[in-house]
């Protein structure tokens, strides 16, 4: 019988060789002026470091210069695409601390601007998305819609990004007569081109495959990580500011909080956090409806309510819940006219920052997916 | 759960920090304690079940006058209440301990109090700027701040 | 006038297919009319000109197509706001462009820092002061018909440029400093040589 002997072999030195690459901050995917410095062993992720501030442009110090009314057009500038949602949180803070109580028609108006801006949103969120997985067709079916949202608002305020519309005590004038027939058709068309959407891209087999299983964030990681909106919706948390701590008049209408439900793949995956966005829409044209129903026809002043002097004291943390996630203002007034600190806590800077722990162990084509499915805007990451 | 609710709860745990409770209609209502012991404070906060903070919000530095504040607006996502912790620290010496092992969020929120405010927290695994580039001088957000001439060879001011 | 012009007005057509001009207007027409750019999004214009871009206000059929890279591009949009640590990386990308080379500057803040003029510690108050721009769109975002009147300027501009006996035209000074420049890049050279010789010979 043969000796059985272990036997060696010299494969000489296989060396890992891990690369670092920088991704950004001009990248045609990073969505923005973002930094990722990435360590690759192969292609797999083996280490994600975000850099940002390459779009830091001081909010905080500006609100400290600016009078109260005059810091609006700075909140706009923060996360630029949902401009009229930004404006709620902050103008409802300022309210609560000097004890104004503005008029059903004006949170009526409040709410179908905050919800139409919603979708219009997740409208760039979905096509961009879809844009990092290869479909270009949704990002420009998008893009026609959005533009009749912007229309609208467009008709109200006169710009067609940045509003300054919602103003403390009120807004800045009246609907226009034809605001209801307009809202109405833009919902009608809404509805047509998200299922067109559904087939072309939610519901393809490819899409499917691209994004399930990847960037999987568990529930109470989100937690720690202090994720909000679709983000954390999608982990699988039924938690929505407009249901749990109802603002304006939201405890009066009937809507649904999407959660993801990893139908797909893995519960809180990129999928999960891209359909919840998707639903959301949905919803969001579910609660115009019914504000439009409450909505007065009477016309009355919008302005009434607006203080001649704004300038509170005391301290808030005034909160909404914005497309991105929880937008909050930290205000701190002393009785002076401009504001003594604001600090903004921004949905996507704490989004973000999930990033690095998500992103881990998956391969460099899907980080950008991963990164598309967080839906970050730069503005509001580096205030 | 009530704020005084709460402050009863933590002032029964920490006699000796817990400072002061301040609630007022139109405002936050938030509790003073004393910076000593916040890593404890937080993690009973987050713990104990019938508290449940789960969430923090938000974390801020404000720079008043007399001396540096950190600001933790906290939130119990299962049981649905809020409440804000304050501690103050001196200005020479501020520093903090972090509670980045609480909750993961506090990681960018305190890198960036320190890039704005200058406020630094000990143990914290990575305090570098986030906003402002790796090489920039001074805390912008401190009300004796002044912009500087020239960053790179470039102007700054107007 | 741009080269086609002619033929409509009927100056020079000699024939049914010769058409009379100058070399140099051959190319400054077609360089008009094909002028791929670079977009270097950064704030909120960024959304605007990505509205430009889509399909309601079509940027192509001005014969603009986006590239990647700066290497192939004709013309950089700027759009948003340039803080101080983008400014670098901004006049990288500028450098690594091939002559001709334009720049367009989207908005108040790549124009002159916009809203943030006053106390952005952080915010470089107009791109102009890192590089050259030729073509500025007022507004806070500028209404892409804005951009799209100044993609007609940029046209206009290149139409109207001289290519050829530039030299001639020159001022003594400006020969003489681009002579300067020309040793000084030489000496660059040679220096990066011999240093890459001494690496080389330490390596070895
Ligand atoms: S000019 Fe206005 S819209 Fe454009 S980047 Fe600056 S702030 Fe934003």
């Amino acid at each position: 019988m043969a000796e059985r002997k272990d036997i060696e072999i010299d494969f000489g030195r296989i060396e890992a060789q891990r690369t670092r690459l920088n991704l950004g901050p001009q990248h045609p995917s990073t969505h923005g002026v973002l930094r990722l410095e990435v360590e690759l062993d192969g292609e797999i992720v083996t280490e994600v470091v975000p850099h940002i501030g390459y779009l830091h442009r001081c909010f905080e110090k500006y609100a400290e210069n600016k009078t109260y009314p005059q810091v609006i057009p700075y909140i706009d500038r923060l996360d630029y695409i949902t401009s009229m949602s930004n404006e709620i949180p902050y103008v409802l803070g300022i309210e609560k601390m000097m004890g104004i109580k503005v008029s059903e028609k004006v949170e009526a108006i409040r709410t179908i601007l905050a919800e139409l801006n919603r979708i219009a949103s997740h409208q760039i969120a979905v096509a961009t998305f879809g844009m990092d997985a290869g479909a270009f067709t949704p990002f420009l079916f998008f893009f026609r819609d959005r533009e009749s949202i912007l229309d609208i608002f467009e008709k109200l305020s006169g710009a067609r990004l940045l509003y300054n519309y919602i103003r403390i005590g009120g807004l800045m004038n009246d609907l226009y007569p034809s605001f209801k027939n307009d809202v109405l058709d833009v919902i009608n068309v809404i509805r047509k081109t998200n299922a067109e959407v559904m087939d072309l891209l939610i519901d393809n087999k490819i899409f499917i495959e691209r994004t399930i299983n990847i960037g999987v964030l568990p529930a109470d990681v989100a937690i720690s990580f202090g994720c909000s909106g679709p983000v954390l919706r999608g982990s699988g948390v039924p938690f929505d500011l407009r249901r749990d701590e109802p603002y304006l008049n939201y405890d009066k209408f009937d809507f649904e909080v999407c959660v993801g439900k990893g139908e797909m793949g893995t519960l809180g995956d990129s999928y999960d956090r891209n359909i919840v966005r998707y639903h959301e829409m949905e919803e969001s044209c579910r609660i115009i409806e019914q504000a439009l129903k409450i909505l007065p026809d009477a016309s009355e002043d919008v302005r009434s309510a607006m203080p001649k002097k704004v300038a509170p004291k005391g301290e808030i943390y005034a909160k909404a819940e914005n497309p991105k996630g929880e937008l909050g203002f930290y205000i701190v007034g002393d009785g002076k006219n401009k504001p003594a600190r604001i600090k903004s806590r921004s949905a996507c800077f704490v989004n973000l920052s999930a990033l690095p722990a998500i992103s881990q162990g998956s391969m460099i084509a899907d980080l950008i997916l991963i990164l598309g499915s967080v839906d970050i805007v730069l503005g509001e990451v580096d205030r | 759960m009530k704020s005084n609710e709460i402050f009863e709860r933590l002032i029964a745990e920490f006699p000796e920090d817990i400072i002061s409770l301040n609630e007022d209609e139109n405002s936050e209502s938030f509790i003073y304690v004393n910076p000593r012991n916040i890593v404890e404070i937080m993690l009973f906060l987050r713990d104990e079940n019938d508290l449940f903070f789960d969430y923090l919000s938000c974390l801020s530095g404000v720079d008043s006058k007399e001396n540096l504040t950190v600001v933790y607006n906290l939130y119990s996502i299962q049981l649905k209440h809020r409440i804000t912790i304050k501690a103050d620290i001196p200005k020479e010496n501020p520093s903090i301990a972090t509670v980045e092992k609480v909750w993961l969020t506090a990681d960018w929120h305190e890198r960036e109090a320190w890039d704005l405010i200058g406020i630094k927290f000990e143990g914290h695994h990575n305090l570098i700027r986030i906003l402002n580039p790796y090489d920039w001088e001074g805390h912008p957000l401190q009300k004796d701040y002044k912009t500087p001439e020239y960053y790179h060879g470039m102007r700054v001011p107007v | 006038m741009g080269f086609l012009d002619r033929l409509d007005k009927g100056l020079d057509p000699v024939g049914p297919d010769i058409m009379l001009g100058t070399v140099e207007d051959l190319l400054n027409w077609g360089r008009s009319k094909s002028d791929w750019y670079m977009h270097f999004g950064i704030a909120c214009c960024a959304i605007e000109f990505m509205a430009v871009n889509a399909a309601h206000f079509d940027l192509m059929r001005f014969g603009a197509i986006p590239r990647a890279s700066p290497r192939q591009a004709d013309f950089i949009i700027i759009s948003g706001t340039v803080t101080l640590k983008m400014a670098e990386r901004i006049k990288r990308l500028y450098e690594q462009m091939a002559e001709p080379k334009y720049v367009f500057s989207m908005g108040s803040c790549a124009n002159s820092g916009g809203p943030y003029w006053e106390h952005g510690y952080h915010v470089l108050k107009g791109v102009d002061r890192i590089i050259p721009v030729d073509v500025y769109v007022p507004g806070c975002p500028p209404r892409p018909e804005a951009f799209l009147e100044g993609m007609v300027q940029l046209q206009k501009k290149i139409r109207h440029q001289e290519i050829f006996r530039k030299r001639e035209k020159m001022s003594p000074e400006d020969l003489k400093a681009i002579e300067d420049r020309k040793i000084e890049m030489e000496k660059q050279y040679q220096d990066y040589l011999a240093d890459q010789k001494l690496k080389n010979q330490e390596i070895g």
